[in-house]
């Protein structure tokens, strides 16, 4: 075991290339994923948060549920999207990022989206009675939110690149595991483990880690900036 | 043709209930353009939900409530409101006035010259560039009154601006709210302190259990309350309701 | 939109997508002779890893080009499906028995497999089965079959069926000290042996043949035709049975070409 320490610490010291081309493709499918997420999902919980109609109490409902989707499922669906056998198939994206960096925005939508909502409806019941007075329609209130919240939105936006930077599910399914195509840090964990071999495992466990804990930093330092400088 | 002046505002058989409870109970009032009005009554008679059946952010359960000339959607308000507790947005203070300038239509290159003169008459012009939300109470309150004084409106509603500041504090804005009388706007105030209500009110109209019970000039008011309830409050002796 | 512009395409990568077996792949067999191909034909392969069935599977909703399995009787049921254009031996290798050194079964260093079965079962020694229609999983029924057991009416609560591919399944068999049907493949270059070691070995009946079917393209118009049949082509052809068994670990020989 401290062999296999030791040996990983090496690869991560003397920046093996195979380790940094696994770093860098899942960073890539991620921050892709959270930027899609981001633009399609901050809008929708604006829209829900400042909003009236019918059944939006089931609509919160359910987004907050979709949270929870686990990422095996979220994976066995788009595949059979984008299999050439399915409704997408014609896209040709199946075993390579993009299909990655489809299925992981589709994961982390609803926590982009329902997690937003919960903060701009939090804000929304602070502002409203202001914004109404000064004659602010619902549009313009939801983008007023939007810019106003924006740290606990940066959270939220971390909070969801966490996600998907720690999944396998999803990947594993719509990537194939593909040696320098499709192999990201989480798939490749797994496959080095179940061979046994595990020091390349443990150097990117490590480095796992460390991007996760670094995301967690940066959201609470986030949190203390802003309330310290805006209140 | 008229002016636009939007003011008089009319209230007929206004009543207002929520939860099962009737807060305002058939209450019958004018405000004109000239006095002061300051709507005086105790914790719960239902002075702030008046105030915001007048201000448009409430619709009456039944009754009517009429302007001389309705706004235009899109034109800049003509009336204002300051709460209780101001609510600033996670900007400087010069930012949060811009914005209520921003929502009225006010085009970005004559947006500053209002804005300065704003915090000017507030006297915050030191404080423009200093996040909103950490300014003391007193001095958000007074960036609520300059961000409300900055499109000069026609009427100033204010609910209770003073109740959760100190004296100091209260003394300040009850000097810019002197202020802005003196300049010709309209001041609607809603307060339960009768040397707040004297020292800055005209007329005073007297609220009591959603009812308006007394409506006079203010020496009138306080030297020879008509009712029963008036009297006591004066005193000091209502009960909660 | 935002898909494409982070990954370009480059027009003029040549790729195809095999539909293979873990146990090859963690064999390292592909690490070894897709450089070769690669650097002949400028044909980059991406290997799909999977169990025998759903590679198979996976062949059949066209999302492979080529498929390499090892299951033959799988294989004839895919081409009668009419998926495959045709089947080629590539290589063989052979599976082995891997037991603990306890040996509780005491089937070490026997050379019939079928022998070897009857007693694990005989002495309800812990036995891992791969349980997922992967061609190691196939062949170890077939085997219990021979044995003349009816495996899925007579298990007990020895006989662990898991679901894994080769590597986990051995994982789990280290950690169990059980029985467990290897390819040798996979075994030899498998680290976490524990205290297993290879019971039983050399049996006929433990040969393990793996074939190479190109997806037709009359039922896939969109399997790359042309591309795959020339992996077809290279891997049955001298150049890559060449390649095949140069591949060794720690000197031995993983794989035995036998393509005609």
């Amino acid at each position: 075991m401290s062999e296999a320490l030791s040996t990983a610490l090496a690869l991560l010291i003397g920046l093996d290339s195979k380790l940094v081309e696994i770093v860098l493709l899942s960073l890539r499918v991620s921050l892709s994923a959270v930027v899609i997420a981001a633009l399609l999902g901050l809008p929708l919980g604006a829209a829900i948060a400042v909003g009236r109609f019918r059944g939006r109490q089931a609509v919160i409902v359910v987004l907050n549920a979709l949270m929870g989707l686990p990422p095996v499922v979220v994976g066995l669906l788009v595949y059979l999207l984008l299999s050439r056998a399915g409704p997408l198939g014609a896209l040709g994206i199946l075993f390579t990022p993009s299909a990655m960096v489809f299925a992981q925005s589709i994961l982390i939508l609803p926590i982009v989206a329902a997690l937003s909502r919960q903060a701009i409806e939090d804000a929304w019941r602070e502002y409203e009675e202001q914004l109404r007075s000064l004659g602010a329609g619902r549009l313009s209130a939801a983008l007023t939110l939007l810019w106003d919240t924006r740290f606990s939105l940066l959270t939220t936006i971390l909070a969801g690149f966490g996600r998907a930077a720690a999944e396998v599910g999803a990947v594993m399914i719509v990537g194939g595991n593909i040696d320098g195509v499709t192999r990201v840090m989480t798939t490749a964990i797994a496959l080095e483990t179940s061979k046994g071999d595990l020091p390349l495992a443990l150097g990117l466990g490590m480095i796992l880690i460390a991007i996760v804990i670094a995301v967690n930093a940066a959201a609470h330092l986030t949190r203390e900036l802003a309330q310290r400088r805006y209140g | 043709m008229s002016n636009g002046a939007i003011l008089p505002l009319r209230l007929a058989d206004v009543s207002f209930a929520a939860g099962g409870r009737t807060i305002i109970d058939r209450v019958s009032l004018e405000i004109e353009t000239g006095p002061s009005t300051i709507i005086l009554g105790a914790n719960g008679a239902g002075k702030s939900v008046l105030m915001r059946l007048m201000h448009g952010l409430l619709r009456p359960s039944s009754g009517r409530i009429d302007w001389n000339a309705p706004e235009r959607p899109g034109a800049p308000r003509k009336q204002a409101m300051v709460f209780q507790r101001p609510v600033m947005l996670r900007r400087s203070a010069y930012a949060n006035v811009a914005y209520a300038l921003k929502i009225a239509g006010i085009p970005e290159p004559q947006r500053g010259a209002l804005v300065r003169e704003a915090l000017e008459s507030v006297g915050l012009s030191h404080l423009a560039r200093r996040s909103a939300r950490v300014l003391s109470g007193g001095e958000q309150q007074r960036l609520a009154l300059a961000r409300a004084w900055a499109l000069h409106p026609e009427v100033l509603f204010l609910d209770e601006p003073t109740a959760s500041l100190d004296p100091s504090a209260t003394r300040e804005i009850e000097s810019v709210i002197k202020a802005f009388d003196a300049a010709g706007t309209k001041v609607v105030m809603a307060t339960h302190n009768l040397g707040q209500a004297r020292r800055l009110g005209d007329e005073i109209l007297f609220i009591n259990q959603g009812r308006l019970v007394e409506c006079a000039p203010v020496e009138q008011f306080f030297s020879k309350p008509q009712s029963t309830q008036a009297a006591a409050f004066i005193k000091g002796e209502l009960p909660w309701t | 939109m935002v898909l494409l512009a982070a990954f370009p395409v480059r027009a003029q990568d040549k790729f195809i997508v095999v539909a293979s077996t873990t146990s090859t792949e963690q064999s390292g067999l592909f690490d070894h002779i897709l450089p070769v191909f690669r650097k002949k034909t400028g044909i980059r392969v991406r290997v799909v890893a999977l169990g025998t069935g759903q590679a198979l599977d996976l062949a059949r909703r066209g999302d492979a080009d080529v498929v390499f399995v090892h299951a033959r009787s799988a294989e004839e049921k895919f081409l009668a499906e009419g998926h495959g254009v045709r089947r080629f031996d590539v290589m063989y290798n052979d599976f082995v028995l891997i037991g603990p050194k306890s040996d509780p079964a005491k089937v070490s260093g026997g050379r019939d497999i079928l022998e070897g079965l009857r007693k694990v079962k005989a002495a309800s020694a812990p036995f891992v089965s791969r349980g997922d229609r992967s061609g190691t999983h196939i062949a170890e029924l077939e085997l219990w079959k021979l044995a003349g057991m009816d495996i899925a009416a007579e298990k007990g609560p020895w006989y662990r069926d898991t679901g894994q591919g080769m590597g986990p399944a051995l994982n789990t068999a280290a950690a169990m000290n059980a029985y467990i049907l290897s390819d040798r493949g996979t075994w030899l270059s498998f680290k976490n042996r524990g205290e297993l070691s290879i019971a039983v070995e050399g049996d006929q009946r433990l040969f393990n043949q793996y074939g190479i079917m190109l997806v037709n393209p009359l039922k896939h118009p969109n399997a790359k035709r042309d591309l795959g049949q020339a992996f077809v082509d290279w891997i049955i052809s001298p150049e890559g049975q060449k390649a095949i068994a140069a591949y060794k670990i720690g000197g031995e020989q993983l794989f035995f070409p036998n393509a005609k």
